[in-house]
């Protein structure tokens, strides 16, 4: 026993230092960041000086938020139907929805570009067929567009787990005693696929309040998110304190919200 | 029983890639009928009852509700509600809100939906449970949970799909007296579901054997008990012989070499036949005043008799004695004319009702499988 529990010990201890190295460290740093000036005094003008981003914080929210509930009002229904598909059929979808996750964001982000481009591809074709040319890129629409494009299969997936999970008797119980089909959609699939559908809006929300390319790439520059605002201040050494204090704040904001979420989904008491 | 039509399947056949189901199945239920479709695993008995409730939809037949055809109804629309196998309440609703389900989808108001659920609950004996979660229930619970979400809605008809089979012994006979209490209460008529014979035996007005996907035997308990059609019926409800016999004339019939006086007829000259003799039966004599003598070769005390094994001429009997006999004695064997069934032959003939291969031990290890499988 002891020996198995030395050898189990020893097998962990890479993971260990990983958490560690990439983990903790990088953490203890921020904090470190966070809470001291340019000679290293202990200061809380960092975090105080971030009212003037506030506007920042709000833009970021509400794209994100926007980004998220689209995702979620697009990816419930196509995890749905995928749930209802035949077998083949699913396995189609699921490859399809899949692909895309296996190319780097940044050159999905940078094909979107290309494609929406104000000489872009779908320009030039609108162009040609007598229409104005299309002037996206560098709009609201355009970064959130990114968003949507660029996390939706981790709104789905989750969802559409949840959805194959469910036993099918809790919907035939449902028709059993009067549901029709959107009844027994809101009154017992949705409730019992509460699960899937937080992981997915959290596994939206959190890249997309934090996404800085998204916004430089599809935004033209005329958006600045706090994903932008943290990397520019840590392209400076001067500005590192700064940086740290926004990090920081994001990350209790996401905890914050996180902990919201599975409260909610909590209350559900959920078993598959 | 009142003689009302209620439902009425006529011809449903059905196929599952290629595999026959259900095969031809015509079945007339009546109103506050309480009816029993009995049979081992997998011949077909969750298939018709899904037919009835309409979530399976038959390959060819019909389905008739008070003489209109509603293959097509989706089962909202029906009024039939169900108890499911493995009960299938909502685990995101409290034990109020699972009963006040079909009410609340149905626009009932609070009030009158406050005072169903109430008398439901106390129907089930759950009063004081509204807010309980129902996986805090035990499985007798969550079962009367599933029967009054079912029941608050008036259905003309129950469907309860094995709604016993997961509980322990105890528990099952009292429920059985439960149900069959609140059958009687409510007159809704209930199709029920099971693989155990005593259970239909004990609380049906109408039993259906079914084997294979097919009928064998629609009739009362006692119908079925005491005049069964074949040797699988015979075998299914309770302990039988059934041996080899041919019918020389009326009211004779010649098996274990010899010819017995019986009370059946109307069979051709010498047709082969299947005789079925219970082992409760039989009158275990001295050997010089039996009929027939045969060899002890087997003794279990059952409590309040003792089931022997007696090989007679090499086939082995079941028989039921109150008196002690030892393994290895002989005894007699004396047969009432009413004690002989006869039957005719069938493709069951010959598979069941001899006990040369009997144990206790694989009888109770079948019936354990039989009860995971209807998990
Ligand atoms: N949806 C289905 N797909 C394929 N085969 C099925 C399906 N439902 C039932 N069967 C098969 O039909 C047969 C009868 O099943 P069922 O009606 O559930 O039997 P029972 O309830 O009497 O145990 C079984 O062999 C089962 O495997
Ligand atoms: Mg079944």
């Amino acid at each position: 026993m002891k020996k198995k529990s030395f050898l189990s010990r020893v097998a962990d201890a890479p993971y260990l230092l990983w958490m560690i190295l990439f983990i903790v460290a990088p953490m203890l740093f921020v904090i470190y960041f966070a809470f001291t000036d340019r000679n290293g005094g202990f200061t809380f003008e960092n975090i105080t000086s971030l009212s003037s981003y506030s506007g920042t914080f709000v833009m970021s929210l509400s794209f994100s938020l926007i980004a998220t509930v689209i995702c979620l009002l697009i990816g419930y229904p196509l995890a749905y139907c995928m749930a209802k598909a035949s077998k083949k059929a699913r396995n189609i979808l699921l490859v399809l929805l899949m692909l895309p996750m296996w190319i780097s964001l940044l050159i999905r982000t940078y094909s979107l570009m290309a494609l929406l481009d104000n000489g872009g591809l779908v320009s030039s074709l609108l162009v040609k067929m007598g229409l104005p040319k299309l002037t996206f890129i560098g709009t609201e629409g355009a970064v959130i567009l990114g968003m949507i494009y660029d996390f939706l299969p981790y709104m789905v997936l989750p969802i559409y787990t949840s959805l194959v999970k469910l036993d099918v008797r809790y919907a035939e119980a449902a028709q059993d005693l009067g549901c029709n089909g959107p009844k027994t959609l809101f009154r017992v699939i949705l409730p019992l696929t509460m699960p899937g559908v937080v992981s997915g809006v959290t596994m939206v929300f959190v890249p997309s309040i934090s996404t800085f390319y998204i916004s430089q790439k599809l935004g033209g520059g005329s958006f600045d998110l706090i994903g932008d605002t943290i990397e520019r201040q840590f392209q400076n050494a001067v500005t590192y304190h700064t940086g740290a204090a926004i990090s920081l704040v994001m990350m209790i904001l996401i905890l914050l919200s996180l902990f919201v979420m599975n409260r909610f989904a909590d209350k559900e008491e959920i078993i598959v | 029983m009142n003689k009302n039509v209620l439902i009425r399947l006529g011809g449903i056949s059905k196929s599952y890639d290629g595999e026959v189901v259900l095969d031809n199945i015509d079945l007339t239920i009546h109103d506050k009928e309480f009816i029993t479709l009995l049979g081992p695993s997998g011949c077909g008995k969750t298939t018709t009852l899904r037919i009835i409730g309409g979530f399976e939809t038959p390959d060819a037949g019909d389905v008739y509700f008070e003489d209109k055809r509603i293959n097509d109804l989706p089962p909202y629309k029906r009024q039939v509600n169900t108890v499911f196998q493995r009960y299938a309440l909502f685990p995101h609703l409290n034990v109020f809100d699972n009963v006040a389900f079909g009410l609340r989808v149905n626009k009932t108001p609070d009030a009158e939906i406050r005072e169903k659920v109430k008398e439901m609950l106390e129907l089930v004996n759950l009063k004081g449970f509204e807010r309980r979660k129902v996986n805090t229930l035990s499985g007798g619970q969550q079962q009367r949970v599933a029967i009054a979400r079912a029941l608050v809605n008036r259905p003309k008809v129950l469907l309860l799909d094995e709604p016993l089979a997961a509980l322990d012994y105890k528990l099952r006979k009292d429920m059985q007296v439960e149900l069959k209490n609140i059958q009687h209460k409510t007159g809704i008529t209930f199709i029920f579901v099971t693989h155990d014979q005593e259970e239909a035996l004990s609380m049906s007005d109408t039993v259906v054997v079914m084997s294979k996907g097919k009928i064998q035997q629609i009739g009362t308990p006692t119908d079925i008990y005491n005049e069964p059609v074949n040797a699988f019926v015979a075998d299914f409800i309770g302990e039988s012989n059934i041996l080899d016999g041919v019918m020389p004339e009326d009211v004779k019939v010649k098996f274990a070499g010899q010819t017995f006086v019986c009370v059946d007829g109307g069979f051709d000259k010498n047709e082969p036949v299947d005789v079925v003799i219970r082992p409760e039966d039989v009158d275990v004599v001295k050997p010089e005043a039996g009929m027939l003598v045969g060899l002890v070769t087997g003794v279990t005390f059952k409590g309040d008799y003792y089931e022997i094994i007696v090989d007679v001429k090499g086939f082995k009997w079941m028989l039921e004695t109150s008196d002690f006999v030892g393994e290895g004695e002989t005894i007699g064997l004396s047969i009432d004319p009413d004690a002989i069934h006869v039957m005719k032959k069938s493709e069951y003939s010959g598979l069941f009702g001899d006990y040369s291969s009997f144990s206790d031990e694989l009888d109770k290890l079948s019936d354990a499988t039989e009860e995971v499988e209807a998990e």
